[in-house]
């Protein structure tokens, strides 16, 4: 093909050019459009969308529902509940998945793949499939003083944090195993040779070379658990103690809701999710795109 | 051979010590998976044989055999309707969300200007929870104050169209929101893996004279089955576990029943009819082996090679 053919290749396709961008504007636009109507409407005093209507122009804007539903719903509080749960499950989830990972991807054993078969299915299941008997396990096993304070898992944040860690170690062995293999094998047979011991290997020499997708790894698992709604629903019974997605139902009157409150109150519980979103963009595509692509 | 000599080597590398320490590694984590994971799984199955009220102990007494199975297939009478809902479900996001995601991340491969804009725009619905995605929705499915209505002008009494109470149109309202969520899931997913086609073959093809469609179906499509394959579990597996938004709305009744929403609300919410909910996960785990089956199997082809 010569230069001319495809200068002229190039400029055939234009039509085709305007054509794909009107209909990525408009999917974009309807896309964004029940994102940006929960906006609107939060920004309207529930007296003026009475007055004028849900779809009028705003006779005033303010963010006196954003406050309401901030002090009402107590979100502060709710907020920290998340928090008490995602943290610890995120960094035990890494950590137990980065050990199952190291031993997996740079020990030959014999049941390696049994093993990472094992962690990827018990990911996959749907956890309603195994809530009825968790829920009775909750509630029967004794755990002591210090890590519960009315002596089982059930209504405790340790049980929300352990099915939380549980649940995600698969998927993140899965991606971490992917990953070090990408790694060199002679990092871990010079050190061996070398006579280090298998846990200075894997704290010194592997887990720093993991950065990246721990990084990845762990925006990602955040933002799982922070959206989580059905442990919390069904193992958390006092309402004070779940997590800020179920604050929501604090906002939900029994005879009357007012949208544009729901409205502040679902965005504000959106925020975080969306801030880490776009702060760390680039670590949650590769977290999601490393599990789904090999190496 | 030369393999099997170098595996032989590393492991007279180590020593009693380093055995036990990777046998706790790996061990810690497989005991906390099987005894949170698998062995529920196992019991739910174990359970679905028996008629326990959650109360007292289990005894011999408790076995009823099959006739949990029996009463959910003949006199349960949600249980179908929450089949037909979930399979529903799986079809609509198999035909029509997953290839919208598909399609989207093909037009967002190619070199075009504001393709991250776009990205963001279709990807951000993925970053919310479902629970807050229900509640989005009700601001444009509300009967009276929702958008849609007021602008379809059927917010009169007689003219209402009660898009998430009329148990006839509410699953469909439903799906509606949740592809809204799945659809830039399978967009970036698709589009990492267009990412990683090796672009020689889009220049051979280019040479040979294909067009975008020829060359996307003929070459780079067949290419990207692995992709396919994690694309389709991903999305069977969405639906299977489809459960927060139907439970936001109305608890998952009247319209919105899921073989997930029947399981708590049978065993733990409002009733404990233990055997019989975990008969519900019964059949909601053997529909989720499907998936979970074909994806490990593509684990084990791609380990032989």
């Amino acid at each position: 093909m010569t230069a001319a053919t495809l200068a002229r290749a190039r400029r055939r396709v234009r039509p085709g050019r305007i054509l794909l961008h009107g209909f990525l504007i408009v999917t974009a636009a309807i896309w964004l459009f029940p994102l940006l109507w929960a906006i609107y409407t939060s920004f309207r005093p529930y007296s003026d969308t009475l007055r004028n209507g849900y779809v009028s122009l705003p006779s005033t804007l303010n963010i006196d529902n954003f406050a309401n539903a901030w002090n009402q719903a107590e979100l502060p509080h709710f907020y920290l509940n998340t928090l008490i749960v995602a943290v610890p499950a995120v960094i035990l989830t890494l950590f137990l998945a980065s050990m199952v990972a190291f031993a997996v991807a740079r020990f030959s054993f014999r049941f390696n793949l049994a093993l990472l078969m094992l962690f990827t299915a018990g990911n996959l299941l749907p956890p309603q499939v195994l809530i009825v008997p968790l829920y009775r396990l909750y509630l029967l096993l004794p755990i002591p003083a210090p890590l519960s304070d009315n002596g089982y898992l059930y209504d405790q944040y340790l049980g929300i944090i352990v099915i939380h860690v549980a649940f995600q170690t698969g998927f993140a062995v899965f991606v971490l195993s992917n990953y070090m293999r990408t790694l060199s094998k002679e990092l871990t047979e010079a050190a061996l040779v070398d006579g280090a011991p298998v846990w200075a290997i894997y704290r010194r020499v592997i887990l720093p070379l993991c950065k990246p997708a721990l990084a990845a790894l762990a925006t990602l698992q955040f933002t799982w658990i922070y959206n989580d709604f059905f442990w919390a629903l069904l193992l958390m019974k006092s309402g004070d103690k779940r997590p800020i997605t179920s604050a929501l139902n604090n906002l939900q009157g029994q005879f009357f809701t007012n949208n544009n409150l729901l409205a502040a109150g679902a965005l504000l519980v959106a925020v975080p999710t969306i801030i880490v979103y776009f702060a760390l963009q680039r670590q949650f595509i590769r977290g999601l795109t490393l599990g789904s692509t090999k190496g | 051979m030369a393999v099997s000599e170098g595996r032989r080597r590393r492991y007279s590398l180590l020593t009693r010590r380093d055995k036990l320490v990777l046998a706790l590694m790996v061990g810690i984590p497989v005991f906390f998976d099987l005894a949170l994971i698998w062995g529920p799984t196992i019991v739910s199955i174990l359970l679905s044989f028996t008629n326990w009220k959650g109360i007292g102990g289990i005894s011999a007494s408790n076995i009823v055999g099959l006739k949990n199975y029996e009463s959910l297939f003949t006199v349960y009478p949600f249980f179908w309707s929450a089949l037909r809902n979930n399979l529903l479900w799986l079809v609509f996001f198999l035909v029509i969300a997953t290839p919208l995601g598909m399609f989207l991340a093909v037009l967002l491969d190619r070199e075009i200007r504001g393709s991250r804009l776009y990205q963001t725009a279709f990807y951000l619905p993925v970053v919310l929870s479902l629970a807050v995605v229900g509640f989005i929705w009700e601001l444009q499915y509300a009967p009276e104050q929702g958008f849609i209505n007021n602008v379809l002008g059927r917010t009169g009494q007689g003219s209402l169209i009660d898009w998430l109470g009329d148990p006839s149109l509410n699953i469909w309202a439903v799906l509606v929101a949740a592809s809204w969520r799945h659809v830039g899931y399978i967009m970036v997913l698709y589009l990492a893996g267009l990412k990683s086609v090796d672009p020689v073959l889009r220049e051979a093809a280019a040479i040979d004279g294909a067009n975008a469609r020829q060359t996307f179906f003929r070459v780079v499509f067949p290419v990207m089955q692995p992709i396919n394959i994690v694309i389709v579990v991903v999305t069977m597996i969405e639906s299977l576990r489809a459960f927060d938004i139907a439970y936001i709305i109305n608890r998952g009744k009247n319209g919105l029943e899921l073989l997930s929403t029947l399981i708590t609300n049978n065993s733990i919410s409002e009733a404990n009819l233990v055997g019989f909910g975990s008969a519900i996960a019964v059949v909601l785990l053997v529909i989720s082996l499907g998936p979970i089956v074909i994806y490990l199997t593509r684990m084990l082809r791609e380990e032989a090679t």
